[in-house]
């Protein structure tokens, strides 16, 4: 009850608040209401060309000088991007062809340092192989030479010993003969 | 009714300004209103451009906001020729909403609710955009009254439709920000006026209970921020509005 004559009160308020006196809006009598419109069109006038003539020109300028210095760094920006690009491919391209470069290399090293452990087996195999045919052609030639000492010796003491076992002296030329047989059976066996 | 009685329209009484300089030239209190929502908009312009900074301060960004919200609004309402109304669109723009918002602290007048300046700037504005559409078409401009595509027997009845709809727009134009400013101001003071009704009325209680007129009032307040913005905006905007009419008209 008491909020529907709040509600009721509070509606009556304005239209009696109204009723009670003119609007002073509407009060054309009175020389005020319209020479405010002559002091505003003052107003207005000198706003408008101040406005116009210096504060809007100006922050036009700065707005448009801020439109430049962003759409100039942007420029720049998206030229070092560029330049950065280029630099990537060209360290990819440079550190490609240095890899290869040191492949290169180092398999040339390979097969140099092969080539030459090759070739100086080859030139110890073939000392080796020189000092081997010399020892053994050395060997043969005492192996020879004791032979040749043998003869006289084996002949003499076979001379001796049939001297001792006879009392004959054989003959000198059928005693080598038949050391040399003796010699060349005990070699072929 | 004894004690206090709610005064509603006392805030919107024309005096005279200034002093005795005021009185002697009818310089009214609506005037110094006036006066001052021109001078906080040149000294906002004054302060923002001290610097004119690349990374803008709080002034210098509130103006360079305000500047590119009024050019959007023109080049997109009237297009590319807009930018010559440029400067007359800001002045009128800010003008008005620099005026609902003194109007909205307390002891300042709203001159915005006063229906002789409503309707003088709407006039100008009506005045102005037909000037405009008659300078750019010349007698052509009146072709606007006659719709395109429509029958020939319908013209007598459509092309006074037209003209009237066109004669009555500086009426709604002005009626519009004058009765929104009113009806707000007017509210407010209502309710302000009901606190001390209650208070007077029924003592300790009344005084509590007139915390209720008091929240409406806060309510109200933000209510009325949106609209001191947003009549300014409609003011503007049918400003520009009219202005492509002239322009283009179609």
């Amino acid at each position: 009850m008491r909020r529907i004559s709040t509600a009721l009160l509070l509606a009556l308020a304005p239209s009696a608040a109204l009723a009670e006196g003119k609007m002073p809006q509407m009060d054309f009598s009175n020389p005020l209401t319209l020479d405010q419109v002559g002091w505003m069109a003052v107003i207005l006038v000198v706003l408008y060309l101040l406005l116009s003539r210096w504060g809007l020109p100006q922050m036009g300028k700065v707005l448009e000088n801020r439109a430049a210095i962003i759409a100039r760094d942007l420029a720049a920006a998206r030229a070092a991007k560029q330049d950065a690009d280029r630099a990537v491919a060209l360290l990819t391209a440079t550190l490609a062809s240095a890899r290869a470069n040191a492949q290169a290399e180092v398999a040339k090293a390979v097969a140099d340092a092969k080539a030459q452990a090759a070739s100086k087996a080859a030139a110890l195999n073939a000392e080796l192989e020189a000092k081997l045919a010399e020892s053994e052609a050395r060997i043969e030639a005492a192996r020879a030479s004791a032979m040749a000492a043998i003869k006289p010796v084996a002949a003499q003491a076979a001379s001796e010993i049939l001297l001792k076992l006879t009392g004959a002296v054989p003959e000198q030329s059928e005693l080598s003969q038949r050391v040399e047989d003796a010699l060349a059976a005990r070699k072929a066996a | 009714m004894a004690g206090p009685s709610i005064d509603a329209l006392g805030q919107f009484d024309l005096t005279t300004g200034l002093g005795a300089i005021g009185r002697a030239v009818n310089f009214t209190n609506s005037n110094e209103a006036m006066l001052a929502a021109a001078i906080i908009i040149v000294g906002m312009f004054a302060i923002g451009l001290k610097a004119k900074a690349l990374v803008p301060g709080r002034i210098q960004a509130l103006v360079e906001v305000l500047y590119e919200f009024v050019h959007h609004m023109c080049v997109d309402t009237i297009g590319e020729e807009g930018r010559k109304f440029f400067p007359l669109v800001f002045t009128i723009f800010s003008f008005i909403l620099l005026g609902n918002l003194i109007g909205l602290f307390p002891y300042f007048f709203a001159f915005t609710s006063h229906i002789a300046v409503t309707l003088a700037l709407a006039l100008f504005v009506f005045v102005f955009s037909t000037a405009v559409g008659f300078y750019i078409h010349g007698f052509g401009f009146l072709k606007f009254f006659v719709p395109a595509g429509v029958p020939g027997w319908l013209l007598p009845l459509l092309v006074p439709i037209e003209i009237i709809s066109y004669l009555s727009r500086p009426v709604s134009l002005s009626v519009r920000l004058f009765a929104n400013m009113t009806a707000g101001h007017v509210m407010w003071e209502v309710f302000a006026g009901f606190m001390l009704l209650l208070t007077a009325g029924f003592g300790v209680f009344g005084a509590i209970a007139s915390v209720v007129p008091l929240g409406l009032n806060v309510a109200l307040a933000a209510l009325e921020l949106l609209v001191a913005g947003l009549q300014a905006y409609v003011f503007a905007i049918l400003t520009c509005l009219y202005l492509h009419d002239a322009v283009h008209m179609h």
